[in-house]
């Protein structure tokens, strides 16, 4: 967890890529759950967010 | 002296387009043979990409191109995101994805494995078994509705046989609880070859020596199956996985033609609800907005399955 703070804080791309996965698989999930209709209200940004901020950070140094 | 075909080409080439071609370096050489192929990326991708983009910020319509154009910022996005027929939508595009997926990938793998032992007629079995694949899904969707008849079905016979239940007494493609499974037999019948010969592909690439090893050291079947086969079969697996999943998200052909979309909305996955947005609503602004959300979802989950991918193979 420490590494994984210190990637963030350091702009390391294996921590930054990480984050936007977990991003864009959470805003899937919402878009496809059948529970709540705000989470699914909610996830097309989670996923912009997440896919925007993967093709960013895959340009970072390893 | 014997002359190469490149050489007589060469020979043939008007002295001033040669005296031209000589003057220019390999940097603008290899630009003008990329070039076509850029143009053509730029064309048939990018702008239409883009265009998209505009055209979902707007309320455009293209059965009235003579209207006046309007800005309307966000409000498509809103209408969909809030709209709970689309989100019924997306649930059954999300129940036909995982069971199709989960489907083809278990069985195409035990497929593949039992093809992958040396028996005698193994290239016919193969054969067969890949027949479904090359079949047109607008075929298969239609046969299939046959065979799911309640009344002259083999489909419902084969149930009733098995299980002892009236076969007229139930309807696969009919009935609000049953019709999203129909969709994902026959989808799962069509693409379940395809995952067993990537699945297949990647059994043959595994040197026997691997095993030979593994046999000296003792290590038993289960072992050898869980520590040589699964991880080195695992990108082979995992590229199915992309293929199929990027595939079914934009299904369409195969479950028009079985089910239409019905009963009611059980069976309309996204591809079919946005094209009659656009092409029977003809609501072009609103159906464009809906496929830029499909996009970055597609988009978003084949960026991390290509990274995943690659830290398998590296591995």
């Amino acid at each position: 967890m420490i590494e994984f703070i210190k990637g963030i804080v350091g702009f390391r791309r294996g921590a930054w890529e990480l984050l936007a996965s977990v991003l864009i698989a959470t805003g899937v999930v919402m878009l496809m759950q059948p529970f709540a209709l705000w989470l699914y209200t909610w996830s097309f940004v989670v996923t912009l967010v997440g896919t925007v901020m993967f093709i960013i950070v895959s340009h970072f140094r390893e | 002296m014997t002359t190469s075909p490149i050489d007589r080409v060469a020979r043939a080439t008007p002295a001033a387009a040669a005296r031209r071609i000589r003057g220019l370096s390999d940097r603008t050489i290899a630009w003008i043979f990329v070039a076509p192929s850029i143009f053509l990326l730029l064309a048939v991708n990018i702008f239409p990409l883009i265009w998209t983009i505009r055209l979902s910020f707007t309320d455009f319509r293209v059965n009235r191109p003579n209207n006046d154009m309007e800005w309307v910022g966000l409000r498509n996005y809103q209408r969909i995101l809030t709209d709970d027929d689309v989100w019924q939508t997306m649930q059954a595009t999300a129940h036909f994805l995982i069971w199709t997926i989960l489907l083809q990938v278990l069985i195409g793998f035990f497929l593949a494995f039992l093809i992958n032992k040396k028996f005698r007629g193994n290239d016919l079995w193969t054969t067969i078994i890949v027949f479904p694949m090359m079949l047109s899904p607008a075929v298969v969707g239609n046969f299939w509705t046959f065979l799911y008849q309640p009344q002259i079905g083999l489909f419902n016979y084969v149930v009733a046989f098995f299980t002892g239940a009236d076969p007229a007494g139930f309807s696969m493609i009919g009935d609000v609880h049953l019709a999203p499974w129909a969709i994902v037999i026959a989808d799962t019948w069509m693409w379940t070859p395809f995952v067993m010969l990537i699945c297949l592909a990647g059994l043959r690439s595994i040197p026997d020596s691997i095993y030979e090893a593994a046999e000296c050291d003792r290590a038993s079947k289960l072992r050898q199956f869980f520590t040589i086969t699964m991880p080195m079969v695992l990108p082979f697996l995992m590229l199915a996985v992309l293929f199929r999943g990027i595939e079914n998200f934009k299904m369409f052909d195969l479950v028009v033609q079985l089910t239409g979309g019905g009963p009611g909305n059980t069976t309309t996955l996204t591809s079919i609800d946005l094209k009659r947005e656009a092409f029977e609503k003809w609501r072009t602004g609103y159906s464009s907005a809906y496929a830029v959300i499909l996009f970055v979802t597609v988009f978003g989950l084949a960026s991390i399955y290509v990274k995943a991918l690659n830290k398998v193979k590296d591995r």
